[in-house]
């Protein structure tokens, strides 16, 4: 379902727009929407004790390229970055990290971009002291606008590139930051397209084609792109271009990549001579990971 | 996809596809034993085959087969875990042809039997079962699943129709070997049968494996 149809049917149900979306989806496919809430919930406690356990923890990841950045952050004072966006950056480095070493982790919405939303999660429940039942129905409202796009697209790299991974996970994340503190459906529409924009066109280059270069970092960033643009947003800033439409032309994008730029490890970044090193030298003892 | 599906699911990393996908098929297989077997190959094709050690998918696998749960933190140290068990294991690359880039073919012994289950990953955790015993088919493992090696003869479906009081939703028949006069009969179903052991009893009925559906989120 369109998500501009999702906000039309909140307007004329007069009920919440998290519920308005449970109720669609069981329209859709039956799912109970008590139990689905259930469920969220249960995702939700699991984001947050495991984004407690990996905070600023180093890793030791698959094939070595990554693994100590969360914990270099997090042992150094921000000079910069006021504190939400710290915890958030600190938070989306070691869940990418954790994830890189094989570590228990919450698929939201894929493996590669698991630190945005969770990240964000943690950050609103550990510095703004956000209500978890609020970030449950955020964390649903969050679901939908992913859905818009795996429905429309796909939130797979090897289909459309990192545009549909990091880019949907920092919609998402956006969303979910306007939902729990305007729970207003217009600002988190605005959001959600805002942030895609701002990462249309993003390639899936994993060196080697490990998820650990660029995707940790790319983690880091996107987390700030999305604060950034919840910060817009609840300040009254749109988006020109709507939502759906945005995930229109995000598909176009993605059918035009070539295959190279999509997961494949041949383009982007993958293509560099030290890529290229890195891969044929699993691990050199010459390389130090730290700070790449 | 559904809205869990977006929002989770709770995994091991590092890729959805290359290591829960992989992870999903090996333990389809461990379903379909009901016991860990007591020998496992491992077959890796294209991708699965290039890259399976930075993804940890060999790991995954032997997981898989050993029936851990897809969030369980013991699955990269599933070499040692297996070993502690006593499961015969390898892993060799091949080339299957003509299939998708994140295949594995998976042959396992167990009780006495030996079955040969291949299967791809597909991206997001998703997974399609193409080949069992050599006879191909295209489970997405949504459904209760029942697995039949039958002989080939008339009225042997509908012998093995009469235990199944489930809805069907999905239903292959396929012959395997004419000379040795086998067919597998692959039903899909909206929900478990009652008594699984009865089909044994039938005379049509060789092998019988139940597989129940796979909640992944």
């Amino acid at each position: 379902m369109k998500f501009a149809e999702l906000i039309d049917l909140y307007k004329k149900a007069n009920q919440k727009f998290d519920d308005v979306i449970l109720i669609s989806q069981m329209l859709e496919d039956g799912s109970d929407p008590l139990q689905t809430r259930k469920n969220v919930e249960k995702l939700l406690k699991t984001m947050l004790e495991i984004c407690e356990k990996s905070y600023g923890r180093s890793y030791e990841t698959l094939t070595h390229l990554c693994g100590s950045n969360g914990f270099l952050l997090a042992k150094h004072e921000a000079q910069l970055m006021g504190e939400f966006n710290y915890v958030a950056t600190v938070t989306a480095l070691s869940l990418a990290e954790s994830n890189a070493s094989m570590g228990r982790i919450v698929a939201c919405p894929t493996a590669g971009s698991c630190g945005v939303v969770p990240a964000i999660v943690y950050a609103l429940r550990k510095m703004k002291k956000v209500e978890e039942s609020v970030l449950i129905d955020s964390l649903i409202v969050a679901g939908a606008v992913g859905l818009s796009v795996a429905s429309t697209v796909s939130i797979s790299g090897a289909v459309a590139g990192c545009q549909a991974e990091i880019g949907t996970a920092t919609a998402m994340a956006s969303s979910l930051v306007v939902y729990s503190l305007s729970q207003d459906p217009e600002k988190v529409s605005h959001a959600a397209a805002l942030s895609l924009k701002s990462l249309m066109g993003l390639v899936c280059d994993p060196v080697g084609g490990f998820v650990e270069v660029p995707c940790v970092k790319r983690n880091a960033t996107a987390v700030n792109v999305a604060i950034c643009v919840a910060e817009m947003v609840l300040a009254g800033i749109k988006s020109v271009i709507p939502f759906d439409e945005v995930v229109e032309a995000m598909a176009k994008v993605g059918r035009s990549m070539p295959e190279e730029l999509r997961e494949t490890g041949l383009g982007g970044v993958a293509s560099t001579k030290t890529a290229q090193f890195l891969t044929e030298n699993n691990k050199p003892a010459s390389y130090s990971p730290l700070g790449e | 996809m559904n809205l869990l599906e977006v929002i989770g699911p709770v995994m091991v990393g590092p890729s959805s596809s290359h290591t829960l996908g992989a992870m999903r098929i090996s333990k389809f297989v461990y379903s379909m034993a009901g016991v860990m077997p007591r020998a496992v190959q491992f077959f890796l094709h294209g991708s699965f085959a290039e890259t399976h050690k930075g993804h940890g998918t060999d790991k995954a696998l032997l997981a898989g087969i050993m029936g851990l749960k897809y969030d369980d933190e013991k699955i990269k140290e599933s070499y040692s875990l297996a070993r502690m068990r006593g499961l015969e294991f390898s892993f060799e690359k091949t080339d299957l042809g003509a299939v998708h880039p994140n295949t594995v073919r998976i042959k396992a012994q167990w009780a006495g039997y030996e079955n040969e289950v291949e299967g791809c990953s597909i991206g997001g955790g998703m997974i399609k079962i193409t080949k069992i015993n050599g006879v191909d088919c295209d489970l997405d493992w949504h459904y209760d699943t029942l697995i039949i090696v039958n002989k080939d003869e008339p009225g042997a479906l509908s012998k093995i129709l009469n235990f199944v009081n489930a809805n069907i939703a999905n239903l292959y028949l396929r012959r395997m070997n004419l000379l040795q006069s086998k067919a597998l009969t692959i039903i899909e179903l909206d929900s478990p049968i009652d008594k699984i052991s009865d089909l044994l009893k039938v005379d049509s009925v060789l092998e019988c494996y139940f597989v129940p559906k796979d909640d992944f989120v």
